[in-house]
C-alpha cells in the first residue's frame, strides 16, 4: 500500500483527491491536508460579496465529506517538505501544523510515497501598504469571509447613498503584479447591478483600476474574437460594457499605497496619481504559501524546489528569455518536479515559466503587468491529469502518463450579474488555449472558433449551471464523475 | 448609455462601440438565448474535450 498526501483542498487539491479516491482509494492511503475546515467554490464568492448568496451557498464542511470516503482529512497547514527524508526517517515526509481548534499548534510529520502540492496562493496584501481587509482600507472577495465583509461594507455605502451622500466605488487590482482581473471584473458589474436594484446608481461614481495594458487583458494578453464580420480584440467589448454601465476605467496602474479613502497609484508613463474612494475592492497579488524544503541532512533546499515568489518548480522551462522568444513549449505538461518523480504541484501552487501578457515597466522601473491566471478550469484539468498519472505510476508506469499544459487547454470565464433567472445578464468568454501558441495558431495565438465572447441571458444561466454542477460534483453526489471538470 | 453627448471629444466613453437597441433586445430574448445556451454548452464541451490529454 502506498500513501498519497495532498496539500490543499481547493479546486485543484480536491479534484485530485476525489479522482484518486475513486481510482485507488481502496488499495492505497490518501491523506488530504488543508488549513481551512471548508471547501469554497470561489467563483461564487462574487455573489456573496454583493449579498446575493451566503457562505452556506458557496461552502461545505470538508471533514464531514471526507469521513464518507476512504480519505483521511487533517485540518492543518503544511510547513515544510523533506523529499529525501531525514536522519531519522528514510521515507520522505511533510511537516504540518494543525489549525483545527482542538489540536491547534500541534506539529506532525506525515510520510508519503506521492505528494501533490495544491496549496494555492498566499493572498499577499502586504505587498501594497494599506491594502486588504485585515490591516488596510480595502475589501476583498478572495475568501468567503472576505466576501461577506465586502458585502457588509457595500451595504453601508448603499445606505449612505440612500441618505443622499455621493460615494466613489473603486474596484480592480491592488498591485502592478496582480492576476485574477476576471474576479474584479465580475464584481464591478455585480456592484453596479445591486446599486441599480437599490435605486442609488446615480449616487455612485464607479471606477475600475487595473494593471492591465488595456481592458480585457485578464492576464492572458487579451483575446481576439470573431464578431460582426471582424476579428476584434476583447478590449473593444470590455470597454463597451464599461461605457454601457457608466463605469470609468484606469488601466496600466500599479497601486502603491492605500490610505483611508485615498488610493495612490503609478501608471506606466511614470506619473503618480491619487484617487479618492468610499468603498474599494482591490484584488491582492499572489505569492506561494511559504513552504520550505529540507534535504536529508536538514540543509535548506527551498531555492532548489521553489522560485523566489514561493511557487513550486515543475517541468516548465524556467530559462529567462526575452518576450519575443517565449514559447508555448515553456509551459509545464505533467506538473512533476524536476528533482523528485513523486512530487507534483498543481493549481496556483506551481511556478509559471513567465507571464502570458507582455511584460511592461514604468519609466521608474516599476513592473506593471498582469501575472498569469490559473483559474478554476485549468486548475481542475491539471489536477485530474496528475491524479491519472499517479494512478498509473502506482500501477507500474515509470513516468507521468497524462498532461495538461495551459498551452494545450482552454478556459471559460462567465461574469454574471444579478440573480433573477430572466433579468440577469452575463459576459461569457472562452479561450483556447489559455497560453497563446503562435506556432500552431500563427495569427492570433488561439483557435478563433473556440475563443469567443458574448453577452446575454444564456451566460447567466451558464453561470448558475456551473455553480450548481461544480458544487454537486465537489460534494461527490451520485454520478459526480460523469460531469465534466 | 452613460452621458455620451458626442459634443465632448476625447472623453473615454466616446470611443467604444455601443450596442444597438436590437442587440440589447436579443441579449434578453428568451428564445434566442435558449439557442445561445445550447451553442455555448456545445462550445464548452468541445473546449473541455480538447483540454484533457
Amino acid at each position: 500500500m502506498s500513501r498519497i498526501v495532498i496539500l490543499g483542498a481547493g479546486i485543484s487539491g480536491h479534484t485530485a483527491a476525489r479522482y484518486l479516491n475513486k481510482w485507488v482509494g481502496k488499495e492505497h492511503e490518501i491523506i488530504v491536508v488543508a488549513p481551512n475546515s471548508k471547501w469554497n467554490w470561489i467563483p461564487s464568492n462574487i455573489w456573496v460579496g454583493v449579498g446575493q448568496m451566503t457562505e452556506k451557498d458557496v461552502t461545505f464542511d470538508l471533514a464531514e465529506l471526507y469521513s464518507k470516503t476512504n480519505m483521511d482529512f487533517r485540518q492543518a497547514k503544511a510547513l515544510s517538505i523533506h523529499p529525501d527524508g531525514s536522519a531519522d526517517s528514510a521515507q520522505p515526509f511533510v511537516t504540518v501544523e494543525y489549525t483545527r481548534a482542538d489540536k491547534a499548534g500541534v506539529v506532525e510529520n506525515i510520510s508519503y510515497d506521492y505528494l501533490i502540492n495544491a496549496t494555492g496562493p498566499k493572498l499577499n496584501f502586504g505587498a501594497t501598504e494599506g491594502l486588504g481587509p485585515d490591516h488596510g482600507h480595502t475589501v476583498s472577495v478572495c475568501t468567503y469571509g472576505h466576501a461577506k465583509e465586502a458585502n457588509e461594507k457595500l451595504q453601508q455605502s448603499i445606505e449612505k447613498m440612500r441618505k443622499g451622500e455621493r460615494q466613489t466605488v473603486v474596484i480592480g487590482t491592488g498591485h502592478g503584479m496582480c492576476t485574477c482581473q476576471g474576479a474584479a471584473f465580475e464584481y464591478i458589474y455585480n456592484v453596479d447591478h445591486v446599486l441599480r436594484e437599490a435605486g442609488v446608481r446615480h449616487m455612485a461614481r464607479i471606477v475600475w483600476i487595473s494593471n492591465e495594458y488595456e481592458l480585457g487583458d485578464f492576464g492572458m494578453g487579451g483575446v481576439h474574437i470573431k464578431r460582426g464580420g471582424y476579428i476584434t480584440n476583447g478590449k473593444t467589448f470590455a470597454e463597451s460594457l464599461m461605457v454601457e454601465r457608466g463605469i470609468e476605467w484606469i488601466t496600466r496602474a500599479h497601486v502603491k499605497k492605500v490610505e483611508a479613502g485615498k488610493i495612490h497609484y503609478e501608471t506606466l508613463d511614470g506619473t503618480f496619481h491619487e484617487l479618492d474612494f468610499d468603498f474599494s475592492m482591490l484584488i491582492p497579488p499572489f505569492a506561494g504559501v511559504g513552504l520550505k524544503g529540507f534535504s536529508k541532512t536538514e540543509e535548506d533546499i527551498t531555492a532548489q524546489m521553489f522560485l523566489p515568489n514561493g511557487f513550486m518548480k515543475v517541468d516548465a522551462d524556467y530559462t529567462a528569455r526575452p518576450f519575443m522568444e517565449w514559447s508555448a513549449k515553456d509551459w509545464p505538461r505533467t506538473y512533476q518536479t524536476p528533482t523528485h518523480r513523486n512530487i507534483f504541484a498543481v493549481g496556483i501552487a506551481f511556478a509559471v515559466p513567465h507571464l502570458i501578457s507582455k511584460p511592461m515597466q514604468s519609466a521608474n522601473g516599476t513592473p506593471i503587468n498582469p501575472t498569469a491566471p490559473r483559474t478554476g478550469m485549468p486548475s481542475a484539468a491539471m489536477a485530474k491529469a496528475v491524479a491519472m498519472s499517479i494512478r498509473d505510476m502506482l500501477n507500474g508506469a515509470e513516468k507521468p502518463t497524462h498532461t495538461a499544459s495551459m498551452a494545450e487547454m482552454g478556459a471559460a470565464c462567465v461574469a454574471s450579474t444579478g440573480s433573477h433567472i430572466l433579468k440577469g445578464t452575463a459576459a461569457t468568454m472562452t479561450v483556447f488555449p489559455v497560453v497563446p501558441d503562435y506556432e500552431k495558431y500563427p495569427e492570433f495565438g488561439r483557435d478563433i472558433d473556440l475563443t469567443f465572447g458574448e453577452i446575454g441571458l444564456a451566460g447567466h444561466w451558464m453561470k448558475y449551471l456551473l455553480h450548481h454542477t461544480f458544487i454537486y460534483q465537489a460534494k461527490l453526489r451520485p454520478g459526480w464523475s460523469l460531469l465534466p471538470d | 448609455m452613460g452621458n455620451i453627448t458626442n459634443k465632448e471629444p476625447y472623453q473615454q466613453a466616446y470611443y467604444p462601440p455601443a450596442p444597438t437597441g436590437f442587440t440589447r433586445f436579443m441579449r434578453t430574448c428568451v428564445l434566442w438565448q435558449l439557442w445561445r445556451f445550447v451553442s455555448i454548452n456545445i462550445k464548452m464541451i468541445k473546449l473541455l474535450s480538447r483540454s484533457h490529454h
